[in-house]
Formats: structure tokens, sequence, C-alpha cells
């Protein structure tokens, strides 16, 4: 699986939370361990549920088991840009299908994958909760509504322009 | 002084509602105005956002779908010279676009919301915001306490409908020094959003409608259970908790009571079935939320084995409400055996989508006509979908029916949480069948074998159904499926899942057959089972349908009537979109 070096930095905000929880005594912390770990590293890496393994006096495989159960966890690491498409009813009425059609041909991606130059990943979400907007999708941590294919492949556009601008940025 | 409040719920934010808040922001601060500026939650009227209301003398006016390039005009003519925009005002004391939306409304669990700053406990207090919590401390016994609830005749918001105050009663009469109090804010079912707006829009509510259960039932220690996808409730609780514990309202000795409470907050982390109460508690335990076998019942033995009362976020928002105005008011609104309101939340092909509560017993055609202004585009109402992958669907037949926890049930849909997801002639019930059941298969935990297999085996009939490779057995076998399913699944997940095939093979079958028997759908929604073809009478000849086809199905030159070539073309639907003249066909 995946190479990963726990680093020092990360390494001791997570050990720090874990003392938190110690601490205070709370039963039950394996959950909200685990979305601190991948609040830290964007996803779990195995390196991690080993580490956290020993502190907590879990196995590996009932933490493995934790993490397949919930569909917040990722056992990958994800593009820079996330987007989420709502499946919620009122957009599966209002033509969610198609939105998802011109996702996927626009990306050459499916659900679940990451595109080959790492900046979109493509998820769904039972519902956003925004269903006055429908069809809905949500780029990071912004929600577009009302979604055409033509506004679909406007808003592809600009993250991808601001991929690359930030690419120059950092060459410069 | 002016004040200026932005909704800033999740719709109003999607809507551009931050950006029209800075916008103000800027712009008082720029032209050092002196006007208060203040955010608010959803008031339930998700289509007109971003909404943004003025208040002024005791004068209020709402502005609707304002913009950015807006904002400069209302504090132009608004703010600075006592003009209000009146074109873009939909409520005032000389406006009311927007009457039959609200007039047909009883609102007790939205009482606050889109009216005061969820981030302001002061703005809860100022509307007898915990005057209900010091009152039950103060005067009365637990045991009042659950008979007032009792009385009340209010049943649980999140779906099952049983009585509130019994399960309080239940949770009382267990013996035990440690009790837990839980409301679960998991809200899962997709076209649902009543418990994010009212976390969004009134926090506080709910923090009290746990204290008082939480005081009534003897509980020291309480959780929210929020769905993760709500990040923007659960910002607003923890400021809510925050700002409880400060003023001494959370902790111990409460308001110089003996009565103490800790309340916690946990994340759920994906999962439809912590909807599921043993599910839930499970998940706070740190495990995987599988549900176990009931009895014992939670208000037995619950979390960490102690008993523990959970009610969702709608039914703890009623309670203050119902100790501050009397059990007689609540329990005088409703039918016989639903009392008081319910919260829906308006989806799908209708006008007005958002946030409605109105009182039981009013009839669905009255929400949707009256309330929700009709069906979108004026096309022909269909059905209504009512609690989720639960529930079913009531055909439009049946509009008269009244909103009732039982009247519901006997339709074979379930009043569930409170999503209504209005459909219309283009919606194929099959497929809509076919929407849920994927839903709930990928849902299932995977405890029960039919719930595991049995939604599998359904999904792959109703897959191939709206394929057009539909047999003649398949409509048995489904029905078959179903009450198997419904008999040997531990859980409600389980127990519900064939709902939506029930209902629409009860009130649709005749779908059902022309998918199976004519390779038909009348919906012209299934791509399998419909074709396209350009109208020689209305096409021009202009060539949008050329360009719009990604396959190169369609031919022709210009002005002249264009062809589809069948072999080539891949349903997708572009041309139809694309043409304006409708003369792409759909068959």
């Amino acid at each position: 699986m995946f190479e990963v070096k726990i680093n020092d930095e990360k390494k001791e905000i997570l050990n720090f939370k874990i003392d938190l929880i110690n601490k205070r005594h709370q039963s039950g912390s394996l959950i909200g361990l685990l979305q601190s770990a991948q609040d830290s590293y964007g996803y779990i890496p195995e390196k991690v549920i080993e580490y956290i393994s020993e502190l907590v006096k879990i196995p590996a495989a009932d933490i493995y088991g934790v993490i397949t159960f919930y569909s917040q966890f990722r056992l990958k690491p994800l593009g820079k840009n996330i987007i989420r498409i709502c499946e919620g009813t009122a957009c599966h009425v209002n033509g969610a299908k198609t939105v998802l059609q011109v996702l996927q041909d626009e990306l050459g991606i499916t659900v679940g994958e990451t595109s080959e130059d790492d900046n979109f990943t493509l998820l769904s979400v039972a519902c956003l909760g925004c269903c006055s907007l429908a069809p809905v999708m949500m780029v990071n941590d912004e929600t577009f509504g009302n979604l055409t294919t033509d506004k679909i492949k406007k808003t592809l556009k600009n993250f991808r322009s601001k991929h690359i601008t930030e690419a120059v940025h950092e060459k410069n | 002084m002016k004040k200026i409040k932005v909704g800033l719920g999740t719709c109003g934010i999607s809507a551009g509602g931050e950006l029209v808040f800075n916008r103000f922001k800027d712009e008082l601060l720029k032209q050092n105005i002196d006007a208060e500026l203040s955010e608010t939650g959803c008031n339930g009227m998700c289509y007109e956002e971003a909404l943004v209301e003025i208040e002024d003398d005791h004068k209020s006016y709402l502005y609707s779908k304002v913009t950015v390039d807006r904002v400069g005009k209302i504090i132009n003519e608004h703010i600075l010279n006592n003009n209000p925009v009146s074109d873009w005002i939909i409520k005032s004391e000389n406006i009311s676009k927007e009457a039959d939306f609200l007039k047909n409304q009883t609102r007790i669990v939205l009482r606050n919301c889109g009216e005061i700053n969820p981030t302001s406990i002061d703005e809860y207090i100022a509307k007898n915001g915990y005057d209900a919590i010091q009152q039950v401390l103060n005067k009365s016994t637990r045991e009042e306490v659950i008979e007032n609830i009792i009385k009340s005749g209010l049943r649980g918001r999140g779906g099952g409908g049983f009585s509130t105050g019994m399960k309080w009663k239940f949770a009382y009469n267990s013996n035990s020094e440690k009790k837990y109090v839980i409301c679960n804010a998991d809200e899962g079912d997709p076209g649902a959003f009543m418990d994010r707006s009212v976390l969004e829009g009134d926090p506080h509510s709910v923090l009290e409608g746990m204290m008082i259960a939480a005081y009534a039932i003897g509980a020291s220690e309480g959780y929210i259970y929020a769905r993760a996808e709500y990040p923007l409730a659960i910002k607003r609780l923890k400021i809510a908790l925050g700002q409880c514990y400060k003023k001494g309202f959370l902790g111990k000795n409460i308001f110089g009571s003996r009565f103490s409470l800790d309340i916690k907050i946990k994340e759920g982390a994906g999962a439809f079935v912590c909807g599921e109460e043993t599910a839930l508690m499970a998940s706070i335990e740190g495990k995987r939320g599988v549900p176990r076998l009931r009895p014992p019942f939670p208000a037995v033995s619950g979390l960490w084995g102690k008993p523990t009362n959970i009610n969702n976020v709608e039914t703890f928002a009623n309670v203050p409400w119902i100790i501050l105005n009397g059990w007689e008011k609540y329990a005088a609104l409703g039918t016989e055996k639903s009392k008081g309101t319910k919260v829906f939340a308006l989806a799908g092909k209708i006008k007005k989508s958002g946030l409605v509560e109105v009182p039981m017993g009013m009839t669905i055609n009255e929400i949707i006509f009256k309330v929700g202004g009709g069906i979108k585009g004026d096309k022909k109402f269909k059905a209504v979908q009512m609690g989720g992958p639960s529930g079913g669907c009531i055909p439009a037949s049946m509009g008269d029916l009244k909103i009732d926890y039982d009247e519901i049930t006997r339709t074979g849909a379930i009043m569930g949480s409170g999503g209504l997801i209005v459909l219309d002639e283009t919606t194929c019930m099959v497929d809509l069948a076919k929407y849920f059941l994927n839903f709930t298969q990928n849902e299932s935990c995977g405890k029960c074998t039919f719930c595991r297999l049995g939604t599998k085996r359904m999904l792959e009939i109703l897959e191939r159904i709206t394929d057009g490779k539909g047999k003649e057995s398949d409509i048995g076998i489904l029905e078959d499926l179903s009450t198997k399913i419904k008999s040997a699944s531990l859980c409600g997940l389980g127990q519900t899942a064939p709902n939506p095939v029930l209902t629409t093979l009860k009130y649709f079958r005749e779908e059902y057959e022309a998918h199976i028997y004519d390779k038909k759908c009348p919906a012209h929604s299934c791509p399998s089972l419909i074709t396209y073809s350009i109208s020689e009478e209305y096409c021009k000849g202009c060539g949008v349908c050329i360009k719009s086809c990604p396959t190169g199905a369609i031919t022709g030159k210009k002005k002249e009537v264009h062809l589809l070539d069948n072999g080539l073309c891949i349903k997708c639907g572009k041309c139809f979109d694309a043409c304006n003249l409708d003369a792409v066909i759909k068959n």
C-alpha cells in the first residue's frame, strides 16, 4: 500500500488529541480519532491505522472494519479539488443523472476516482440538503446549483485555470 | 437604527448570501453608515434566496433574490434615503407577494428560524428562550413535565411517530444512577432538510428541549449525533453550546437548581443506518453502526448499557413551546391522533421548494397548491413521495388525504421525517423505485441476510425492467421478496426498504406492465425505452441539434429537415434540450 512516513508535526497533533481524549476518560473515541487523522492527512494511511491501533489497544482489523463501514473515511489520497455530486431525490428527478454523465465525460473518471492530473476527485453524496437548487454539486466548500451542461463545463474550466495559475506561481 | 438581516442557511449561502452579506459589510464600512448587520437562518423560502430583511422602526421589508449587484441600490435608496425598492420586496406592510406561502403555515418549530441570529444566545433569550427550562426547574416536578408532554400528544418527528411523553416515561421509570439523553440529528433521508434548517436557524431551541427531557428522565449527560455532511449546523451547534456553558445554562447546578447536565456533539461519519437508534448508539460508542435486536429498548439499556432517551431535532424543538404555551394549546392543533404541526421539506417538481410548517390534518393538495404554489412549469401533478427510502408514493388521485401519521401509513407510505418530493408526469415511477432501492441497497449494514441480499436482487430486477429486459415473472418476484425482506429484517431500514416498490406497484402497476410487456416507458424517462426522431413539420434545419449531438447521429443541410440515425443515437437527450422549435420528438 502507501509508503507514508508519519512526520513529526502531524504525529504530535495526533498524539496530542489522543492524550486529550485519554485524559477526559472518554470511551468511544475511535471515530473521532480517525476523523482527526483524516483531517491531518486528507485520508487514512495504513501506517496511521497501525499507530492508532497500538495507542488505543484496538486490533488494526477492527479499525479497518470501522473505516470501511463509514463512507466518510478514505484509504486513498484525494485530488486537489473534490467534486461532490448530489444524488438526493430532488436532484434525481431534476436530472442529476445527466449532470453525472457530463462530469464523467469531462473528467474521464467515474465516481470514486481521481483524475490523472490529480486535479479532481469525483464523489457522490446522498443529499447535500439544498434541494431547492437541484440539481446541485459541491466543489470543495462551494455549492453550485441549478446545474446545466454549460454551467458544469464553465465551473470545471474555472477550477482548471485556477490550478494552472497556481502552478505558474509555484514555478516562479 | 436600521437592522439588515441576511439569510445565511445552507440554501442562502449556496444562492450567494455570503457574498451579499460581505458586500453589505464593505459598503456600510466604506460609507460609514450606522446600521446593524446580522445573519439569520432560513425562513423556509429557499426558492427566493438570497433573502435580506431590513427592519426599521418596527417595520420590516423582505427583499428576495438579492444579488451583489443589487446591494448598492438597496443601500442608496432604502438605507440612506428611506425609499424602499418596492420592485424587489416580497413582503412588507403594503406588499405581500408571498402571502399564500406564509399565511397557511403555523410556525412552532420554525418560530425563530429566519427571525433571530442563530449565533446569538441573547436574541434567543429575547424570544422567551430558556424560559421554559427555568419554569420547569422552578415549578414542575419531573412527573408533571412528562405528563404535560404526554397530554400534548407530541409524537416522534423522526418518522417513528411514537408518543414522546411515553418514551420519556419509560426512561424515567428505569432505575439507574447514570442516564443519557440523545438528540438524533443524523438526518439521512435524501430530500429532507428540516432538521438541518432548525439546527442552522435556531440551535438553542433544540438544546433547551434536550435540557427539559434530561431533567424529566433524570439524565446528566447528553449527546447530539449530527451528520458530518452538515458542517454549518455543527458549527452553529458548537457556538450555541459554548454560549450555554458560558452563561451557566449547562454544566453543574443549572439556574441554581440541583439539576446538572453536560452535552457533547458527536459527528457522524456517513452511514444512513446510524439514524436507527441502536445503530446510532453503537456509532457513539465508536463502533460500526450496526443495529441490534430490541428489546431491550434504549429506555432500559441504551448507550453503554445505561437507560437512554433518543428524540430527533424537530421533536426537541417543539418541547419548549409546549411548556411555555401549555399542552392544551398544542393538542388543539391537528387531528384526533396526530397533534401539533409538522415541518415538511418541499422539493422536486414544485414551484416553491423550501421549508414549511403546517398543522397536522392539512391535505396534500393544500400543501402543494396553496402553500407550495403548484407544479413547476404547470405540468400535471402525478404523485408525491413521502418518507424517503422508507416511504412511498401517494398518487395525485389521493390528494385530499389528510396529513396524519395513521392516514399516511394506511396508504403504504409513511410520514417519515418530513421530506415531501413532488413528482410530475415526466417522472417514471419504476425509475424512482429503482432509485430508492439503489439507496437502501447501498446503505444496508449487511447484518440481516434478507436486507443485504434481497435488496440487491430487487435492484437487479428493477434495473432489468427499466432496461427493457423485464420478464413476465418479475412483478411477482418483486412482491415476494418485498414481503420477505419486511418480515426478516431487524431494523427499520430493512423493514421499510421495499415500501417504494410496493407503493408504486400498488398505485402505478400499469407503468411496470408497460415497461415489461410493451417495452415502453410512459413517462418517456428511461433511456433504453425511448427513441428520438425529428419532426418534418417543425424542423427548420437550423443545425442546433447537429452541434449538440456528441455522436454525429444527426445529419442534414442548412434549412432542410434534419435526419436522426437511431443506430448512432445514444439517447443522451442533448438534441431534445437544444431544439427551440420542439422538432425533436421523444417516443
